[in-house]
């Protein structure tokens, strides 16, 4: 059985998990549901909608993978579950 | 030699940075050459052999003998090297000469897919790498066999593993075979493409035979610089020959006005299929050109509709999922030296391919504004036809037939709806096109062999490693000697690398070629089985094995329905009116949303009435989630 401290340490982890796929959702799908509407605004000289397509959404999974990464190293360490400073397995 | 060394390990950076250095002086000697009157052919030439001298090279000083290094290249590629690695293993012969291509005449449409490419790396980091990291599998199939137990459950996961990378192989074969045959024919020594294609095959498996997943994984870091400094260098050059900004990805703004309001100009005109027909311009039951293309939407614009919302969201949903569930970039995850190390090298990979993708657009754009914009001296768009075909470029590009000019109005000059071109030829032509040194198309034709190669080398290593470790070692003779099982597994790689090429010179791609059904396939099977594995504890094998085999089936049945419109297969539906059959415009491309639809619902249902696995199963999965400690399976 998990321990309590796994328990706790996995609720985090699927917490985070969730938040994750919200914003990843948010920027894969959601966004080109309004990809017409959003062609009517501008970023940098491009047309949004355009934009967000050939590069807006990979910048944002770019910087979203790491952001999660991060947190997730994070919780690792608070519960003692990290693996950065082992050498061999 | 044998094992991968730390000091090895460290001295990483210094190797890739003289490789870097050699090949950017290499390419300096090259143009300084072409300054002395070396032909373009010798040229190009001496662009695919050397750096394909290089990769093999790279294969042979990586052979090894022990399981752990063939398998896993030891599990001590460092995070941001196997970022690159799997970017190559990603980056398909398609991506480098396709994509740019298909961005300049499908605008909107296509561009799903670069949504689609980058977006399942999300799920990749999140849902599973590092939890297969820490299971310490060798393949795919081993997570299944290990996590559900039982050889028919890894054995439906070898089958789906066979299915997806074989689709997606031939593929990379045909790229890397044209691609071969441009590069060695002369007219004195016409080349066949049969020639090419088995050219291509031989170096490949040099790349990964004497050291498995290790040599694979150092060639592969090699060619994604040769990818990278082919896709990017033709693109800044381009923008400041031309002004566009030093920047092209931030400052091209006024390009896309510009084309949007030369589209006006000239008028995006629709021909109907008759008249396709009779300008001998092939295209499907719809009317849609197919190999020979013009350009029918807006640059920049998005159509309106929910219709076209819905295409869009389907395609790039398929494309994230099936990249979640691929097991040639999977496994490339196995091979770090920690979980976190896992983890983060998912990063890193999505970086390196951003660098590519993200320069995809901006090609298309520079490229199409040279033809379009009447105030460069590229332009074409709006000239006298008899003077378009005195340019030395579009000669050379309609003696093999991939541009035709046909004269609808008779006028005499050149509209923007009677410039009909292969998509493969906005990136191979583009250094051309605007004029720049030949030694850059020799780097294009360079970087985009790297990529097919890369990609085929990952995808025979995977269903090779998938048959000799999961079938034969696992399931057929489980005492099997360190050196029998190396044997076998180098001489499968060689057997699938030929099946795959004598299928591609047999001309049968056109059934198995849609790299996007390998993404379906891919998720029909395997995606639910893997993530519910590690995510949900009351998965039971016999509801992972109906995922699997319900997933795969629902799936092909769904795609031999719905039929391909483009390609006369007889044996699919392909002669039907297929757009009145297929159901809320899910087609051919699409049908790995009905696949993991059915897997899902059949894998929970089937694990709801099957009895809970047992204690130690749940012991193993909570074992998977942390990050420190062993390993869970030890194959060694």
């Amino acid at each position: 059985m998990a321990s309590p401290k796994q328990e706790a340490h996995w609720q985090k982890t699927k917490g985070l998990m969730l938040l994750t796929l919200a914003i990843w959702f948010f920027f894969s799908t959601v966004v080109f549901m309004f990809a017409a509407d959003l062609n009517n605004a501008s970023f940098l000289g491009y047309k949004l909608g355009y934009y967000m397509t050939a590069q807006g959404s990979m910048l944002a999974f770019i910087i979203l993978i790491f952001w999660s990464n991060n947190r997730q190293e994070k919780l690792d360490r608070e519960f003692g579950f990290s693996d950065e400073d082992r050498e061999e397995d | 030699m044998a094992k991968t060394s730390k000091q090895f390990i460290a001295s990483l950076p210094k190797i890739y940075g003289i490789y870097t250095g050699g090949f950017l002086v290499f390419i300096l000697l090259m143009g300084f050459l072409e300054t002395r009157g070396i032909s373009g052919r010798n040229i190009g030439l001496m662009f695919v052999g050397f750096t394909i001298l290089i990769y093999a090279l790279i294969g042979w000083l990586s052979r090894t003998t022990e399981v752990d290094e063939y398998y896993l290249a030891g599990k001590k590629v460092p995070t941001v090297f196997n970022g690159m690695a799997t970017a190559a293993d990603w980056m398909s012969g398609a991506s480098f000469v396709a994509m740019a291509g298909g961005i300049y005449f499908g605008g909107y449409t296509y561009m799903a897919f670069l949504i689609g490419w980058t977006g399942g790396y999300v799920l990749v980091s999140t849902l599973l790498a590092p939890y297969l990291r820490k299971f310490g599998c060798y393949t795919v199939p081993d997570f299944i066999g290990a996590r559900y137990g039982g050889n028919f459950a890894r054995f439906c996961a070898v089958l789906i593993l066979l299915v997806a990378s074989f689709t997606y192989v031939t593929a990379q074969i045909t790229a890397t075979g044209s691609i071969a045959q441009k590069a060695l024919s002369t007219p004195e020594f016409p080349v066949s493409f049969a020639f090419g294609c088995y050219t291509g095959l031989v170096t490949i498996l040099i790349c990964s035979m004497l050291g498995g997943m290790r040599s694979v994984t150092w060639s592969q870091v090699a060619q994604y610089i040769v990818l990278i400094i082919a896709y990017l260098i033709p693109l800044f050059w381009i923008s400041w020959k031309y002004n566009f900004g030093i920047f092209p990805h931030v400052m091209l703004g006024d390009e896309v006005q510009r084309l949007a309001a030369l589209e006006q100009q000239y008028g995006l005109v629709r021909h109907t299929k008759e008249v396709l027909t009779e300008a001998k311009i092939p295209n499907d039951a719809l009317g849609n050109a197919t190999s020979l293309k013009y350009i029918v939407g807006g640059h920049s614009a998005v159509p309106a509709g929910p219709e076209v919302a819905w295409r869009y969201i389907s395609l790039a949903i398929c494309m994230m999922v099936g990249t979640a569930s691929l097991p040639h970039i999977l496994m490339r995850y196995f091979t770090t030296p920690t979980v976190t190390a896992a983890r983060r090298s998912v990063g890193w990979s999505l970086f390196f391919i951003g660098l590519l993708y993200l320069s995809a657009p901006m090609l298309a754009t520079v490229s199409k504004i040279s033809l379009m914009d009447p105030n460069l001296p590229t332009a074409i768009i709006g000239k006298k036809i008899s003077d378009v075909m005195q340019i030395q470029w579009v000669q050379n590009w309609v003696a093999v037939k991939q541009v035709v000019i046909v004269d609808f109005n008779k006028d005499g000059i050149l509209q923007l709806s009677e410039w009909f071109m292969n998509e493969d030829v906005v990136v191979l032509a583009t250094p051309e096109i605007a004029g720049l040194p030949y030694v850059i198309s020799g780097l294009v034709a360079a970087g985009g062999l790297a990529a097919a190669m890369s990609t085929a080398d990952g995808l025979i290593l995977a269903m090779a490693n998938a048959i000799s470790h999961d079938v034969y070692y696992k399931m057929i003779d489980p005492k099997a000697t360190v050196r029998n099982r190396l044997i076998v597994a180098r001489v499968l790689l060689v057997v699938l690398g030929f099946a795959a090429a004598w299928i591609t010179t047999k001309g049968l791609t056109g059934i198995l070629g849609a790299v996007a059904w390998a993404f379906d396939f891919a998720m029909s099977g395997l995606f639910f089985p893997l993530v519910l594995g590690v995510w949900w504890k009351r998965a039971t094998r016999s509801g992972a094995i109906a995922g699997m085999l319900c997933g795969l089936i629902a799936g092909a049945a769904y795609l031999v329905w719905v039929g391909v419109p483009n390609k006369d297969i007889t044996f699919f539906m392909g002669a039907t009116p297929w757009k009145d059959i297929h159901w809320i415009f899910v087609d051919n491309l699409r049908f790995g949303i009905p696949g993991a639809l059915v897997s899902l619902i059949a894998m929970v249902s089937v694990s709801l009435v099957t009895k809970p696995e047992s204690k130690a199963v749940m012991d193993m999965v909570d074992e998977v989630r942390i990050a420190s400690g062993k390993t869970v399976i030890r194959n060694a």
